[in-house]
């Protein structure tokens, strides 16, 4: 059933992203100031989106996995965190790709993207604390602590744009703004955030088959060494 | 005993020991000094340059000497088993995490306290003229340092590689809160004025260091015990 599931997200998630690409690379008009290079916000914002919703999804499994202390509550906070990390990678690199050709520079020191950067190393700590601990349940316990501090981080990201000043662009998505972009401009951001979370919640139920196999290993070789 | 008089009894424990040995405060002290006099040949000490960045210089030594504090906090109790026996003793996670955590501000805050002068010295700064303010931002800083740096010892204190883990999780999570703490420093060393945007990084370090120590607090217990 799962499998059947993956499949059809897995091709439903490639036809909206190749709709996607036929739309904003043939219909849409290039942006009178930024011209062609603007497309690069119909994967930036919505692999920023993602990352974020899956790095507080992760943190709701993590509240979960300490109150039921059910280890598939770790594997699915495992599963989304790594797929979240993959999606901020995205972003800092399409972020960066837009910068050089706007503002000339690859990176700047602005407060947004080096607070989502410190969410980047954050997160590569996560997963570096994950391989540290060999013990199922203690990696379960302290990770999943770990995961809820630095969901409180991705919070202060999320809030830096208000509270400090910053040469990175306002908010352009009717929802937030009440309307930068023109409804025709925006309609494929929403699509591809559409897209992308298919694409996350496939490779997050692949993620989570691998580590389902992992825990299955490691009960028989328990059992194997009890003998 | 109340809550307080438990982490009184921590914290005193860990101050008496570390009056005895001085090993952790010797050792942060020196780096601290170490780290001082490596960064006069990084830039040209007294020069305008140094003004600007001074607050950046003086909270980098203060989170790298802070390590070393922190680092030791747990992992001095794993000598004779004495962490399994603080754990089951009728001292609460919360409690143990709370003690730890005032014994290891004091002994930054001497570090700290002892290094600024000599800064000021090595780097022909002047004394601040607000130095109540400049002493609040290293009071709030350093609870900020102390209450991730307590929380992540006591998580990595049995990992095989708890000196490479300590640094690399609490650095990136102490971000907002050194920024805030150099950003008001360099203005205050600077002398200059306090803007209203200033503020706000006042809060961010008064919330950062409630929000945290809130945390911690609450999940402590889960860390140690499980």
């Amino acid at each position: 059933m799962r499998l059947k599931i993956i499949l059809a997200l897995s091709v439903l998630s490639g036809l909206i992203l190749s709709w996607n690409l036929h739309t904003m690379f043939l219909k849409v008009p290039d942006e009178l100031n930024q011209g062609a290079i603007f497309r690069i916000i119909y994967f930036h914002v919505p692999s920023a989106i993602t990352s974020f919703a899956g790095f507080f999804l992760a943190m709701f499994c993590s509240v979960g996995y300490l109150i039921k202390k059910d280890l598939r509550f770790d594997s699915v906070a495992a599963s989304i965190t790594e797929v979240s990390f993959a999606f901020t990678t995205i972003t800092l690199i399409t972020g960066s790709i837009w910068g050089r050709i706007i503002w000339g520079i690859w990176w700047t020191w602005d407060y947004r993207l080096t607070s989502f950067f410190i969410c980047w190393l954050l997160y590569v700590g996560y997963l570096m604390l994950r391989r540290a601990i060999d013990d199922p349940t203690t990696r379960a316990r302290l990770c999943a602590v770990l995961s809820i501090f630095a969901c409180v981080d991705v919070v202060i990201v999320w809030k830096s744009i208000e509270w400090f000043r910053t040469q990175h662009p306002g908010p352009v998505l009717s929802i937030r703004s009440g309307g930068g972009m023109a409804p025709g401009m925006e309609a494929p951001i929403w699509w591809n955030f559409l897209a992308l979370m298919m694409l996350a919640t496939v490779l997050v139920l692949i993620r989570m088959r691998q580590e389902a196999m992992q825990r299955e290993i490691d009960t028989m070789r328990r059992y194997a060494h009890a003998f | 005993m109340s809550f307080l008089q438990q982490a009184l009894a921590i914290a005193g424990k860990d101050l008496r020991s570390e009056i005895r040995s001085k090993e952790t405060v010797n050792a942060s002290l020196s780096f601290a000094l170490v780290i001082l006099m490596l960064f006069s040949f990084a830039f040209d000490p007294g020069s305008d340059q140094v003004r600007e960045i001074s607050g950046g210089l003086l909270w980098l030594v203060y989170a790298f000497a802070g390590t070393l504090i922190l680092n030791r906090s747990f992992a001095r109790e794993l000598v004779n088993d004495c962490l399994d026996a603080l754990i089951s003793s009728p001292a609460s996670g919360a409690q143990l995490f709370f003690g730890k955590c005032l014994a290891n501000y004091l002994l930054l805050m001497v570090v700290e306290c002892v290094s600024f002068p000599v800064f000021i010295i090595f780097y022909n700064a002047r004394w601040p003229a607000r130095w109540g303010l400049l002493f609040l931002v290293m009071l709030l800083g350093t609870w900020g340092i102390t209450v991730i740096g307590t929380l992540f010892s006591a998580m990595t204190v049995n990992l095989r590689l708890r000196e490479l883990m300590l640094p690399t999780l609490v650095y990136p999570m102490l971000i907002p809160a050194l920024l805030g703490a150099i950003r008001l420093s360099t203005v205050l060393i600077a002398g200059e004025a306090l803007e209203t945007d200033d503020q706000i990084w006042f809060k961010l370090l008064a919330g950062f260091d409630v929000i945290f120590t809130v945390l911690s607090l609450a999940l402590v217990e889960i860390v140690l015990v499980g």
